[in-house]
């Protein structure tokens, strides 16, 4: 049901949340009112690229080559959808 | 790549302290009669300074803490709020400021943006006595007004709070209307939980099933026409079900209270509990207090618990409910939460409810005044207990 960010898409962490790595919780994670979103290492990677300047295709570019992979287009995708869906990044 | 984790749940070894919630202080123009300061909050010992406050929160925040909550009373009676918020965010914390917007300039609130203070929850409440139907109370819809828009202008995102009540619920339709209008993005219709003052004035605050079925049927239209313009969150009002909520997400889990008088606790009224020595941020660094202390670690994990809970399936769940309602309605922290219906005591709360949907005020002790909070019913129900 979600629909996917396009690859020439600039996603930003949107306004009502504060992307922060968290030293006690060795992650980064998303605050907004009263809550906190623990991300994993992947989303918190992916996440920490949204700056609203980086195209999807050139974070995706740049994870593969940070972590050594490849073919993480599909997994950005269906994360940043999902990312979307909550609020957590705008276009 | 996998979904993201939410918020961590229970583990034998704790985690950080997430959560920090800072009562600056118990003074408060207001005198809800459903406060859940503790009913005996004018024996309480003399507030911290504002020297103590940066170091808890130093501390804290070392700890782990990332959650800052201030929260009192109402923590605009403190001078020092702004200095306290600077810190906090200076800290790395996400500030939150629990208001009930008395107290709120505009002066103030260009200081407290300046400071850093990332988000302002708004409560709805009574601030007369003469009025139970604060909708109908045009003052403080004024304030309330005033201080949304105040809110707006500084760009902060706005969570309204209300407790929901036998003598508001009705209204809830007008609640929600009250919110969008100010334009929330969030609305917690917190139904009263029945701890101190609204213990106090439980049989006339508790309402009956049918209203609470019909407020959440509303609740749930309201949610379906309004969409994403709000978001809208019914909290469970946990005499009414038949298991018990997982108070605080678990006792020394994820929360920290400092109270105004400077001693930590694991919930806002676990004070009350006997027994029990809690460890006051003059005397112990914040890490010792989470970690070390007997208090905090009294009732970690499910080592402590009685049947039924030892041996059910459940017990992970909700680890048991919430041990000051244990204490109050069956006598024993260490219970089980008399809500839960495998409890031997949960004829108490049965007998609650039965009250509350008794059409004879008398009989049912709703005929009595509401006790509203202030000092003098403080200290004249302080000395009836002792």
């Amino acid at each position: 049901m979600t629909a996917q960010v396009a690859v020439d898409a600039c996603p930003r962490v949107s306004r009502r949340f504060r992307l922060q790595w968290e030293e006690a919780q060795n992650a980064w994670v998303l605050l907004y009112p009263e809550g906190m979103v623990k991300l994993n290492q992947s989303a918190g990677e992916i996440l920490r690229r949204c700056d609203g300047e980086r195209m999807v295709s050139t974070i995706v570019a740049d994870l593969e080559q940070a972590f050594g992979a490849s073919g993480l287009a599909d997994d950005v995708a269906n994360f940043l959808a999902m990312a979307r869906t909550q609020q957590w990044i705008e276009i | 790549m996998s979904a993201p984790n939410v918020v961590p749940q229970g583990s034998p070894q704790p985690g950080p302290p997430l959560w920090l919630l800072a009562e600056l202080t118990y003074r408060c123009p207001l005198h809800c009669a459903f406060c859940y300061n503790p009913v005996d909050f004018t024996s309480s010992g003399p507030e911290l300074s504002t020297d103590d406050w940066l170091r808890v929160l130093r501390e804290a925040r070392a700890a782990g803490s990332v959650q800052c909550g201030f929260s009192g009373g109402e923590p605009m009676m403190r001078d020092d709020l702004e200095i306290l918020v600077a810190e906090a965010h200076r800290l790395g914390f996400y500030t939150n400021l629990l208001t009930s917007g008395v107290g709120l300039t505009p002066q103030r609130a260009a200081a407290l943006k300046a400071a850093g203070l990332d988000h302002i929850q708004l409560s709805f409440q009574d601030s007369t006595r003469e009025s139970n139907d604060f909708l109908s109370h045009t003052r403080t819809f004024d304030l309330k007004q005033r201080v949304a828009a105040m809110i707006k202008e500084n760009g902060w995102p706005m969570v309204m709070n209300c407790v929901i009540h036998r003598l508001n619920i009705d209204y809830i339709d007008r609640i929600i209307e009250m919110a969008v209008e100010l334009g929330a993005e969030y609305l917690e219709l917190a139904n009263n939980q029945y701890y101190s003052w609204a213990m106090v004035n439980r049989d006339q605050l508790l309402p009956t099933r049918a209203q609470l079925e019909r407020a959440e049927r509303i609740t749930n239209e309201y949610r379906e026409k309004l969409g994403d313009r709000i978001r809208i969150f019914f909290v469970v009002p946990d005499y009414h079900e038949t298991r018990p909520k997982k108070c605080m997400n678990g006792w020394g889990n994820v929360f920290l209270t400092v109270t105004p008088d400077g001693t930590a606790l694991p919930c806002h009224t676990a004070k009350m509990l006997p027994g029990l020595a809690f460890p006051n941020v003059r005397d112990m660094g914040v890490r010792e207090i989470w970690y070390e202390s007997e208090g905090f670690n009294r009732y970690r994990g499910d080592s402590w618990m009685k049947e039924p809970c030892r041996t059910c399936p459940e017990k992970e769940k909700d680890l048991g409910g919430c041990r000051c309602q244990a204490y109050m309605l069956a006598g024993d922290p260490a219970a089980a939460d008399p809500v839960c219906d495998k409890s031997p005591h949960h004829g108490v709360v049965l007998e609650a409810l039965a009250r509350a949907e008794s059409g004879d005020d008398v009989a049912a002790g709703r005929a009595a005044p509401l006790v509203f909070r202030d000092p003098a019913e403080s200290r004249r129900l302080t000395a009836l207990r002792r």
